[in-house]
């Protein structure tokens, strides 16, 4: 069990001297706290398997370091990180029952037999697995054989962190959810730090208390899901998050008012010293934005569809050339194709070159 | 899914029928009939029944001594040809690079054995074995090792052994090395995490995944050396005495040196019969681990 810290982590398959933007990891410095559930989410190529194998040991990294409870581990090889890792599809030894597989980490490094047995009874119990320990571990299907991969990690009594990279993309939905409930109560249970890879959102959100995005090699937001949800720091993070993704539009903001297409929109906060040449955009959850009838002071788009998810109706509309996606109000049925937009000010956020400013 | 019932599928299967028909069992039938029947030439034929198998399946008689000693020997032969490239193959799969122009260099000069004509490559080694002119054999005897595959009983068995090793290793090597290949890197990343050894590596994880292309290695590897004739017959044709007379070369013998056609007729139902049921036991055992294995890669 261990505090993580990456201090100026990054990592370039090109070697040092490359462009620092072809890093496949930018620096980062971050904390992950002892206990902590986190999820770290991107779309592919993000860097955040990179980031995974850093922590692991699988990468030595290019510049910076890794500190596990303090203590330098930069150079440690993986076996001396203690770190366990689910990878995407089930690593299992075919020859191997399910309690030779759990036992192997353990016989690796000469750990007496009873001590051993203990400790695979232990986890089998954890993982609902006793009854296959005689089985050989190839018959078994793809999230029984995830368990074991998993269970090969927590069978050390020492392991500092649990590392799982996309570890449910061969589990079927249903049995999806169940693992993922597992990961969960194991999480409490084992008060272990988890870090969980995903590009699924629904997966990050429900996992973790602790979401890391990541974009293009760089680590863009880290907060709960509803700080991502109602502050995304970075335009990216809104679009990637939220089904539909944030609407981001450019206007001209000076003061508490946004301008777009020569209509004015109101804002909570005031924003005073905007850069002078950097792309200005405002970014507004769709559940934030409801449309009416037309009129002179709102702004207008054009229908192109509704899309009905039960619960609530979004209308996806054009402003200008611009998608945009905005609520449809109960019982509200658009008279033609022209629309208004009612922006809640509270949840208008302004962006400049892609992040986010605080408005004061 | 439910099979289609189509009568007209055998109009298309018939054509390869009858071309198989010609090829393969009307000179198979060929052959029971000699082997039924005695000849002294002239093209006159007398019914023996199963005369020729009684005598080729009785140590005591002539056919039979020749058959069975020479059964022995092939055997022998191949299991220590099996015995030698099959670990050697897995050594050299395990060695070879993984990725970059490396690559393509091993697999090239790895291939160079595999693509020269059996007569040659029997050639080649007849001259490199001679003690007077070939290198190998000028060597040993200057560095004061009397060898001489000519006269010499074990010198014999020592180079067509080394031929085959040379000759055919490379199989072995290139199907590991694919099977190597594909292993997927978190079998590797899994087992630095597991703390493996280099050898709980290999033997969890390399050995297990090369456990098919073994067996396909295995099964070539048998079947041509079982097979074995145009290699040893270049090299020492058979001796010396009948030192390394395999079936094969026995075969030649008795069909086109001494002309008993019933004999050889005999001799090569028997041996194709034991060719025949070796492969089918290595079929059975290869289709029933794969049956074990399926499962896995369905749920994977």
């Amino acid at each position: 069990m261990a505090r993580i810290d990456l201090v100026d982590l990054a990592q370039s398959y090109n070697g040092n001297d490359a462009d620092i933007e072809s890093f496949a990891l930018k620096p980062v410095t971050m904390t992950w706290r002892q206990g902590g559930a986190y999820a770290l989410l991107g779309p592919s190529g993000c860097g955040k398997t990179t980031l995974l194998n850093l922590i692991s040991g699988i990468l030595t990294p290019t510049r910076g370091q890794i500190l596990f409870d303090g203590t330098d581990i930069t150079q440690a090889s993986t076996r001396e990180r203690n770190i366990a890792q689910v990878f995407q599809f089930p690593v299992i030894y075919d020859t191997m029952t399910v309690g030779q597989n759990l036992a192997f980490p353990l016989k690796n490094r000469g750990v007496p037999k009873a001590e051993i047995d203990k400790r695979v009874a232990e986890i089998a119990r954890l993982l609902d697995l006793t009854p296959d320990l005689n089985r050989k571990a190839t018959r078994l299907t793809a999230d029984a054989k995830q368990k074991i991969s998993l269970g090969r990690g927590l069978v050390r009594s020492d392991v500092a962190a649990v590392l799982f990279d996309e570890p449910l993309t061969v589990i079927d939905p249903e049995l999806k959810w169940q693992l993922r409930s597992k990961l969960k109560a194991l999480h409490r249970e084992l008060d272990l730090t988890m870090i969980y890879v995903t590009h699924d959102q629904t997966e990050a959100l429900t996992f973790a208390d602790t979401v890391v995005v990541m974009h293009d090699g760089r680590v863009v937001q880290s907060g709960t899901p509803a700080e991502l949800f109602d502050k995304p720091a970075h335009t990216f993070v809104g679009y990637f998050i939220g089904s539909p993704g944030m609407n981001i539009i450019a206007a001209e903001v000076s003061g508490r008012e946004a301008r777009i297409d020569g209509r004015t929109i109101a804002l909570t906060r005031g924003y005073q010293a905007l850069p002078s040449n950097a792309k200005i955009e405002i970014g507004v959850r769709p559940e934030f934005v409801d449309i009416t009838e037309p009129a002179p002071d709102l702004l207008s788009a054009n229908i192109e569809r509704i899309d009905d998810l039960g619960r609530v109706r979004f209308a996806r509309v054009k402003v200008g050339d611009v998608k945009f996606a905005a609520r449809v109000p109960a019982g509200f049925a658009p008279s033609g194709t022209q629309v208004g937009l009612k922006f809640q000010p509270s949840h208008v956020h302004v962006y400049a070159d892609s992040r986010l400013v605080e408005g004061a | 899914m439910d099979k289609t019932i189509n009568n007209k599928a055998w109009f298309l299967v018939l054509p390869v029928f009858l071309v198989v028909a010609f090829s393969a069992i009307l000179p198979l039938m060929t052959v029971v009939n000699y082997s039924m029947q005695d000849t002294f030439g002239n093209n006159q034929f007398f019914w023996n029944g199963v005369g020729w198998f009684k005598e080729l399946l009785d140590p005591s008689s002539d056919l039979g001594s020749r058959f069975f000693a020479s059964l022995w020997r092939n055997l022998f032969f191949s299991g220590v040809i099996l015995a030698i490239e099959v670990p050697l193959g897995i050594v050299v799969a395990l060695a070879m690079p993984r990725d970059g122009w490396r690559v393509a260099f091993c697999l090239v000069t790895l291939a160079l054995p595999l693509l020269i004509p059996w007569n040659v490559v029997g050639t080649i080694w007849q001259i490199f074995g001679r003690p007077d002119i070939g290198l190998f054999g000028y060597v040993l005897n200057n560095a004061g090792i009397d060898y001489n595959y000519v006269s010499n009983e074990f010198d014999a068995w020592f180079t067509v052994i080394l031929m085959d090793v040379w000759h055919w290793t490379s199989l072995v090597a290139l199907l590991c090395y694919a099977g190597l290949k594909s292993i997927p890197d978190a079998y590797y990343q899994a087992a630095q995490i597991d703390g493996a050894s280099r050898w709980a590596v290999f033997t969890a994880i390399q050995l297990p995944k090369m456990h098919r292309v073994l067996l396909i290695a295995v099964l070539l590897r048998f079947m041509d050396s079982f097979m074995i004739y145009t290699e040893p017959f270049v090299v020492t044709g058979g001796g010396p005495g009948n030192s390394t007379t395999f079936i094969s070369i026995e075969l030649v013998k008795i069909a086109l040196g001494q002309f008993d056609l019933g004999k050889a007729a005999a001799l090569s139902l028997v041996y194709n019969l034991i060719i025949l049921i070796v492969c089918w036991l290595f079929y059975t055992v290869m289709t029933n681990a794969g049956a074990e294995r399926r499962p896995v890669q369905g749920g994977a």
